[in-house]
């Protein structure tokens, strides 16, 4: 008896009980369909902050003022004092492995235009922070080196406040003065809708930093500075020469730990990737535990299948049936009806990701592997669950199964 | 004279716990090729036992069993299966036709355990139900069938290997008496196309069929008589 046959027997008999294996196959269409969107939007997440993370800018390293960190038993503590200037800012730009700084003061506050008004986040930079920051207008202009020097009261502001002042994307904003906690800036431009899907990016206002400064923090402080180092190879240069310029400028003894922090964007992307790593492998975890539970029906469901059918294996065997053709036959039930399972749960799992998608924010990807992966668990479990109820309906007596009703 | 059985001093001890029952005590019995017997004997008197180990579907205790050249009675369970397949045709009293199978695939069944292609398998099934004379419901399912022609197609699935014996356990036990006598033709015509028949039965009617009676009793042979009609004596 070969193998064609004995999937012929089973298809039979997955067939003959269609409500029954299509609940037992419930198990396992859940549990595929799980892993695979699960993994789907863990690498979806994934893929989505890695892009988010290179739109901030290329080359990105940030420095930031006076967070220098205790570390002991475990605990970070995070210690801030206003140690960067715009001196220091200056002082960068002469490093050779720098192509541009762009010196940070952030606040939060009000913008009002006539009646309409909201808030956001307000940051004093130079000219260089369009370049640094991979941004791009939309209309009008970004202020110049100049106009920084002057402490011209100008602003550039982003596509979600222009909505929520003016209630529609409207060119019209440019020219008009807006009052910033109650100071009044010329609105000179509007960015580019940001591409990396952080409504924030979009929520915020460009002015002069001399201008924050002196209208709004009312101090000289800077809260960070942003660096663009000339290449991608040039990063861990940049970093040293960073270093070493400000502990020049801030005349710190060899023995005198940095009174700032230097960020790589590489570092926080690795951290990231970290992270979603971790997230996809719990939700994939989560999701291979259901795979498992439905591995269990697929044994319970043979199980009573043996027992409904001990009447049949005693027929089969008093006609000449071996024990390895009852086994067979019974593994082979199982296996099927995991594999049907596992294809219909691809299926979903493909369905379930492309609806997840529109939920998310962003595109979940259903890559080969986890499909391959699936598919290949839920084939193993139909093997591993079916051989105990297969191996039991093997050795049954024939005479007693014979005598079974 | 060819020998298709030969029982030698088969013994078979039940073991309940503490209890041991004797079915079967030193049973000496020859059947030949061709023979039409009839195994009789009240319930307890070991004939059921006797037809599970001529069936192979159980192993004496003790004894020798040569079933057509092959000792068996220390087989193992994979080379009994083999020996059910291919030198023995069962027929019991409850059909044990497969459900929801139609009379043709139930026929099948042991040609495909036995490795037969598909179409050869077809060819030698249609012939069997021709045989049993159910050529035109070769595509019903037993639940579609009445109880005579349910056990003419399990008539068919035992003959249908070309078996050394044809085993029947009460085969007319769940039949009305008319289609107790359709059965009881068939193997009437069986047994003169040359096939060796053993039917275990406690009706008389029945046994009168046959050619030869052996009545067990208390696990052994009581009486051992051929019937007038008998063309060879009984060994």
């Amino acid at each position: 008896m070969n193998i064609a046959e004995s999937i012929r027997i089973a298809l039979k008999a997955i067939w003959a009980n269609k409500v029954r294996s299509f609940l037992t196959m419930l198990g396992i269409i859940i549990g595929v369909g799980a892993v695979i969107i699960m993994v789907a939007i863990g690498n979806g997440a994934s893929k989505n902050i890695t892009e988010q993370i290179q739109g901030l800018g290329s080359n990105l390293l940030t420095v930031y003022a006076g967070y220098s960190y205790y570390e002991g038993e475990g605990v970070r503590v995070m210690r801030s004092a206003p140690t960067l200037s715009l001196d220091d800012a200056a002082a960068l730009e002469q490093g050779e492995h720098i192509q541009a700084v762009a010196p940070l003061v952030n606040t939060y506050g009000e913008v009002v235009l006539g009646s309409g008004n909201t808030q956001g986040s307000i940051y004093g930079t130079t000219a260089a922070y369009l370049k640094v920051r991979n941004k791009e207008m939309q209309w009008g202009r970004f202020f110049t080196d100049q106009e920084v020097a002057d402490y011209k009261r100008v602003a550039v502001v982003g596509s979600r406040v222009v909505e929520s002042i003016m209630g529609s994307m409207d060119p019209g904003i440019i020219g008009r003065s807006i009052k910033i906690e109650n100071v009044p800036f010329q609105v000179i431009g509007v960015l580019k809708g940001s591409s990396t899907g952080f409504y924030y990016e979009d929520d915020i206002i460009l002015i002069p930093i001399t201008a924050a400064q002196l209208r709004l923090t009312g101090s000289k402080e800077v809260q960070e500075i942003n660096v663009q180092a000339v290449s991608a190879e040039a990063m861990q240069s940049a970093q040293e020469e960073i270093t070493s310029l400000l502990r020049k400028a801030h005349k710190l003894a060899p023995d005198q730990g940095n009174d700032f922090e230097i960020s790589n964007q590489e570092d926080i992307l690795k951290a990231m990737e970290e992270a979603t790593r971790t997230m996809t492998m719990l939700l994939g975890g989560i999701a291979a535990i259901s795979l498992l539970v439905g591995g269990i029906g697929i044994m319970n469901i043979m199980l009573v299948s043996v027992t409904e059918r001990t009447r049949e294996i005693g027929i089969r065997k008093a006609i000449g049936a071996r024990e390895s053709n009852i086994l067979g036959q019974f593994l082979i039930e199982a296996v099927i009806l995991s594999v049907i399972g596992g294809g219909v749960g691809i299926l979903f799992g493909w369905g379930g990701s492309a609806l997840a998608s529109r939920f998310l924010g962003f595109p979940a990807v259903v890559t080969v592997s986890s499909v391959v992966l699936a598919v290949t668990f839920s084939a193993l479990i139909g093997i591993v669950f079916g051989v105990f109820p297969a191996r039991k309906a093997s050795v049954l007596n024939p005479i007693e199964s014979l005598r079974y009703e | 004279m060819l020998v298709v059985i030969t029982l030698q001093g088969i013994t078979k001890i039940y073991r309940t716990g503490e209890v041991e029952v004797t079915a079967l005590q030193g049973i000496n019995l020859h059947i030949a090729r061709g023979e039409f017997v009839a195994i009789m004997g009240p319930s307890g008197s070991g004939k059921s036992t006797m037809m599970n180990i001529l069936g192979c579907l159980d192993t004496p205790t003790a004894g020798e069993y040569i079933l057509d050249g092959v000792k068996v009675a220390q087989a193992s369970r994979k080379a009994l299966a083999a020996m059910r397949n291919k030198k023995l045709g069962f027929i019991f009293q409850g059909f044990n036709l497969l459900p929801r199978t139609t009379a043709l695939e139930n026929v099948e069944l042991p040609l495909i355990y036995a490795g037969v292609k598909r179409k050869e398998r077809r060819e030698k099934a249609i012939e069997a139900l021709k045989a049993v004379g159910l050529e035109e419901r070769i595509r019903h399912k037993p639940q579609e069938l009445s109880g005579g022609q349910q056990q003419r197609v399990a008539i068919a699935r035992a003959l249908v290997t070309g078996p050394s014996v044809i085993l029947a356990d009460e085969p007319t036990g769940n039949l009305d008496s008319r289609s107790s006598e359709d059965v009881m033709a068939i193997f009437q015509k069986l047994h003169e196309q040359g096939n060796t028949i053993v039917i275990v039965t406690h009706e008389p009617d029945i046994a009168a069929y046959t050619r030869r009676i052996v009545r067990f009793k208390d696990g052994r042979i009581e009486q051992d008589e051929a019937l007038a009609k008998s063309e060879e004596a009984p060994a």
